[in-house]
């Protein structure tokens, strides 16, 4: 059976409206709807490998805020996102911060590591 | 810091990306005595509260979170001799550029700027500024004071919410609550297209499943203590909302992202002429507003998209202010831009024929293939227009080399002929 | 306080209060039953801490007596009043042969001295009723005559010269306007925030956040349940409002009271200085119509409407409603634009019937009324607590002046309205003055730590006695430090912070916190 997917283009305002066509063994037989090479990349990764930057918080001990922006150094998987999120939040850093101190490395086995996005100074 | 000096090179009204990228401009052209003055705790403005990525790649060439990005510009400024007053706010400037500054710290001080720049950043509008029907419970605030509840001081808005308004700022919350699982029910857009970057739509909703509805809005709110509900209704082509297809959402919170108005107190007690299409001053090429020795760039002047033409246009002013204040000017302005045909908005205002400047532009609707005429002078194909996003214009001396005329006219208008590949 | 001249409207039947000392009752109504209740009887317990309560259990608080005020909301002035425009009327406006009617000048005359004396803004604007049409000015005439009738001073009809020389924003269509010179306005709340401070010092005992749930008599006494509290007094005033009904019906008295709402729209204040004067429209026999008001704090106001409900909590704006202020607003001034709007609310008018105030002994011994009170009850206010305290004279309590009377605290700092000389001195007392909280409105931490050393509890009681989160930005940027500093100085969780009381919370804790 052919399946078709949908994507919206993030490269440009244009906003194109991708279709990815597979065939009976999942094997991309042809985008289209696409309006430039970027776009016709961006489909199939979006339909094969979908990754996405993790940015979150963590709560911090002692600091002038409350929590810390963090983020990954990789994209991960975009169905791990979720997970990854969650996990962060039974985390506590303490202050003070650097910027880029290592919070998770290899968080949940996606090889990316979770750093700190700020210096953060003790109360 | 402790003290303030008496007298500065240049005072910069503002220490997030716009104040602390004037402050470089500033350095850079020899201004030795710098001083930042910003009400917050810290440097860096509301890119402390913005966690996600997305920064930074026009300025630093990499993709930055808001808080990399502040850092980055903090870590600069760090490397110079610059003053910063944070927690302290600018009560008045005179027009002798004379500052009244309060703070805890060094009380009520003067201080005489050579040269000022203005970089208030914005506000966000509010429910007050559309006037939605209904009851005043708690639980309605605007999404970037969810946004610094939750990034910073560690608590959410709400356990079930409804965002108004499709702005890049309602978009990302839409995600960070959903994270946090918050029961997003959904964005409401009043407009008939989205006002934020494809790419939120897809990262921030798609992603999530938040549905985006268009043309549709707020008409109701409903709740006496806590908000307990909202009705939404579809609008027509002008915006008048069909109450008899109203629908009612359980919910504790309304997110409001409808725009952002440029913080202007202090403008309006300089007097400085404003430009009611982008509500900030009117300024030259120079980034000087009517007021001699008075600059201002970032979102003060008009609102931007992306910080990093923030932090461009900003260093400019930045540069110009420190070349005022030791005794350097450029040539003055001999063309002045005027809106045309589907142009909401310029800024600068005025530019002069001698060297390059990068214009910004805002459209009143979105065009498919269309060209951008400056005049006669000059002809540019764009690709595809949306008032969401700014069009950037280089405008080059040679452009201008048979032109003798004071005004130019800019209009985009649409392109009939196949085109190419565009710029 | 002088005692002002009775109401001739009102017929002041006799009654006698009950005797002081120390009550021993056995309250048979509580829930459980036989719930003993021993404690020294009050002298008198007001019921409603609006602008009348306030005004009550402040002249109250002058005597020697034992006064205690109760309040559902969590801080007083939360009702009605909040949502007053903030008029103190000239006079003249209001028809004669009515309670509401003899009071409001009375009312009038008084606000000044209180003004000076409790130290709350005053400022005598004046007020302008425009006629549009020869039919309007004959209107205009017949309400100035009534108004010099009853003594309002300086009345003056004004031609289109005048009118324009002195208001020039007024639209040019205006034929003739009556000028009242003895308008004034307040802020509202502010007022009664004032009066209950200076009632407190002179030892009110007040009781907020707790609604009163019966009101049961014992021997010659009339015990007041508020919650699981019982207080014996010898004399209730009902002065709660919409919900004065209700507190009658606790002792058996039907007094029906309905809500008419009024919504209100609040400009930006590039306005500010538009009109000077309040403007009013040629009234209707049904409606004063829709004002145009520079407020105290220096915005405009525009409203309100008037339409009755069936909800008596129901404060929600309309799109009518806004649709209507604004056309009406317009046409009196022409530059008054809706894009210039940054808030709106509404409030409702307690509205007994007839229309009239509702002031006066009843048939249950030691129950007095002072109900009803709509508009021009900011304006009456005082007056009606004078009305009250001659009323609890006749009654037979022993009225002798506090003799260690409290000079009333100093009016809080207002940043804003400072010199900036001044303003140096003060932060060289008190450095937490020159800490920006609410930058729409300068507001200083130094003036919130104030209101909350005051009373403030919730947001609300923080930005309507300072003003923080009232400006443009509806509290984008000092919402979250007013709840640090309401957080840190009652010391709760800022999750604990409330908008306005129970239910109304801003934010909730993360839960893994939990």
């Amino acid at each position: 059976m052919i399946e078709i997917t949908h994507y919206l283009c993030i490269g440009c305002p244009l906003g194109c409206r991708l279709e990815v066509e597979e065939d009976e063994m999942g094997a991309v037989v042809e985008v289209r709807g696409h309006s430039c090479r970027k776009g016709k990349d961006f489909a199939e990764r979006e339909h094969h490998d979908p990754r996405r930057m993790v940015t979150t918080t963590v709560a911090v001990h002692n600091g002038v805020w409350a929590r810390l922006p963090v983020h990954t150094t990789a994209e991960v998987p975009k169905d791990m996102v979720r997970e990854i999120v969650r996990y962060l939040r039974s985390l506590e850093a303490a202050a003070p911060v650097e910027r880029g101190q290592l919070m998770v490395a290899d968080v949940l086995g996606t090889g990316a590591d979770v750093v700190a996005s700020r210096g953060l100074d003790a109360e | 810091m402790t003290r303030l000096a008496i007298r500065y090179d240049v005072v910069i009204v503002g220490g997030g990306p716009g104040g602390m990228s004037a402050a470089i401009g500033a350095l850079e052209a020899g201004a030795d005595r710098v001083l930042i003055v910003d009400r917050e705790i810290e440097l860096g403005g509301i890119l402390n509260q913005c966690i996600h990525n997305g920064f930074g790649l026009h300025h630093f060439g990499e993709e930055l979170t808001g808080p990399e990005y502040a850092s980055r510009l903090i870590e600069e400024l760090l490397d110079h001799r610059i003053d910063v007053a944070t927690d302290s706010y600018v009560l008045d400037v005179d027009a002798d550029r004379t500052l009244t500054v309060a703070s805890p710290s060094t009380g009520i001080t003067r201080v005489q700027a050579g040269a000022v720049v203005l970089a208030m950043g914005a506000r966000e509008r509010t429910r007050g500024a559309i006037r939605i029907p209904g009851s005043r419970p708690s639980g309605i605030m605007t999404a970037g004071l969810a946004q610094k509840f939750v990034n910073q001081l560690g608590y959410l808005p709400g356990r079930r919410a409804v965002i108004l308004g499709s702005g890049d700022i309602g978009l990302i919350m839409a995600r960070r609550l959903a994270l946090e699982d918050v029961e997003v029910h959904g964005v409401y857009e009043l407009m008939p297209h989205a006002n934020g970057l494809t790419r939120n739509i897809v990262q921030c909703l798609h992603d999530f499943d938040i549905p985006l509805h268009l043309s549709t809005t707020v008409v109701g709110i409903e709740g006496s203590r806590r908000l307990e509900r909202v009705a939404v209704a579809p609008v027509d082509e002008n915006f008048e909302p069909d109450l008899a297809r109203a629908t009612e959402i359980e919910c504790d919170t309304l997110l409001v992202s409808i725009g952002l108005i440029p913080e202007n107190e202090l403008s309006a007690k300089l007097g400085l002429r404003m430009d009611p299409t982008t509500g900030g001053p009117v300024v030259s090429s120079t980034m000087e507003t009517s007021r001699d020795g008075v600059f201002a760039a970032g979102n003060v002047v008009h609102i931007h998209d992306l910080v990093d033409f923030v932090s461009q246009e900003a260093l400019l002013a930045g540069r110009c202010a420190g070349e005022f204040a030791t005794g350097r000017s450029r040539p003055a302005d001999n063309i002045r831009l005027l809106a045309g045909a589907n142009v909401a908005s310029i800024v600068p205002h005025t530019i002069s024929s001698d060297r390059e400047h990068v214009v910004y532009l805002r459209v009143r609707r979105s065009m498919e293939k269309s060209w951008l005429r400056l005049g006669e002078v000059y002809e540019k194909r764009l690709r595809y227009v949306v008032p969401a996003e700014m069009v950037s214009l280089k405008v080059r001396p040679r452009f201008l080399e048979n032109f003798h005329g004071d005004a130019l006219k800019i209009d985009i208008v649409p392109r009939e002929e196949p085109g190419g590949d565009d710029e | 306080m002088s005692r002002g001249s009775r109401l001739s409207t009102i017929e002041v039947g006799g009654f006698r209060l009950g005797r002081a000392g120390i009550a021993n009752v056995t309250c048979a109504t509580c829930a459980g039953g036989g719930e003993r209740y021993v404690g020294v009887v009050k002298d008198v317990v007001v019921i409603g801490g609006g602008v009348v309560g306030c005004a009550i259990a402040r002249a109250l608080t002058h005597y020697r007596i034992d006064v205690a005020l109760v309040e559902r909301e969590v801080e007083v002035g939360f009702g009605t009043s909040k949502a007053n425009s903030g008029i103190i009327h000239a006079g003249h406006h209001t028809t004669p042969g009515t309670v509401k009617g003899e009071l409001v000048w009375r009312g009038n005359q008084m606000w000044q001295d209180l003004a000076n004396e409790l130290g709350f803004g005053f400022f005598q604007n004046g007020d302008l009723t425009i006629a549009f049409d020869e039919d309007e000015l004959l209107t205009l005439e017949t309400i100035e005559s009534i108004g010099k009738e009853r003594g309002v001073t300086g009345l003056e009809l004004w031609g289109p010269d005048r009118i324009h020389r002195e208001e020039p924003n007024v639209s040019k269509e205006a034929l003739a306007a009556l000028h009242g010179p003895t308008a004034a306005v307040v802020n509202p709340y502010e007022a009664c925030f004032a009066l209950i401070d200076d009632a407190v010092d002179n030892g009110l005992q007040l009781l907020v956040g707790r609604p009163v749930t019966a009101i049961t008599p014992e021997g010659s006494h009339l015990v007041v349940h508020v919650g699981d509290e019982h207080i014996a007094t010898r004399c209730v005033i009902n002065a709660a409002g919409l919900y004065a009904d209700r507190v009658c019906r606790m002792v058996g008295i039907e007094l029906p009271i309905r809500a008419r709402k009024g919504e209100e729209y609040l400009l930006d204040k590039r306005l500010s200085g538009i009109v000077r004067r309040t403007i009013f429209p040629c009234p209707t026999p049904t409606s004063k119509g829709i004002l145009v008001i520079p407020t105290y704090d220096g915005t405009i106001m525009v409203g309100p409407t008037a339409e009755l409900v069936d909800d008596k909590e129901d404060l929600s704006t309309t799109s009518a409603g806004a649709a209507h202020v604004f056309e009406m607003a317009q046409r009196l001034v022409p530059g008054i634009s809706e894009r210039d709007c940054i808030a709106e609310f509404a409030g409702l008018r307690a509205v007994a019937p007839d229309d009239d105030f509702v002031i006066g002994a009843t048939r249950v011994p030691g129950f007095i009324n002072a109900a009803g009170v709509q508009s021009p009850g900011l304006t009456a206010a005082p007056a009606i607590a004078e009305e009250i305290v001659a009323l609890i004279a006749d009654g037979g309590l022993d009225l002798s002046p506090k003799p260690d009377l409290k000079s009333p605290a100093p009016r809080p700092v207002r940043v804003s309205e400072l010199g900036l000389s001044e303003l140096e001195q003060l932060v060289f007392s008190d450095n937490r003055y020159a800490h920006i909280v609410c930058r729409c409105e300068m507001v200083t931490e130094g003036e919130i730590a104030d209101a909350i050393e005051r009373g403030a509890r919730t947001l609300d009681g923080v930005k309507f006695r300072t003003r923080a989160g009232m400006g443009r930005c509806q509290g984008g940027f000092c919402t979250s430090r007013c709840m640090q500093l309401l957080s840190d100085a009652h010391d709760v969780p800022i999750h604990d912070i409330t908008k306005r009381g129970p239910g109304t919370w801003v934010v909730c804790e993360r839960e893994e916190r939990t």
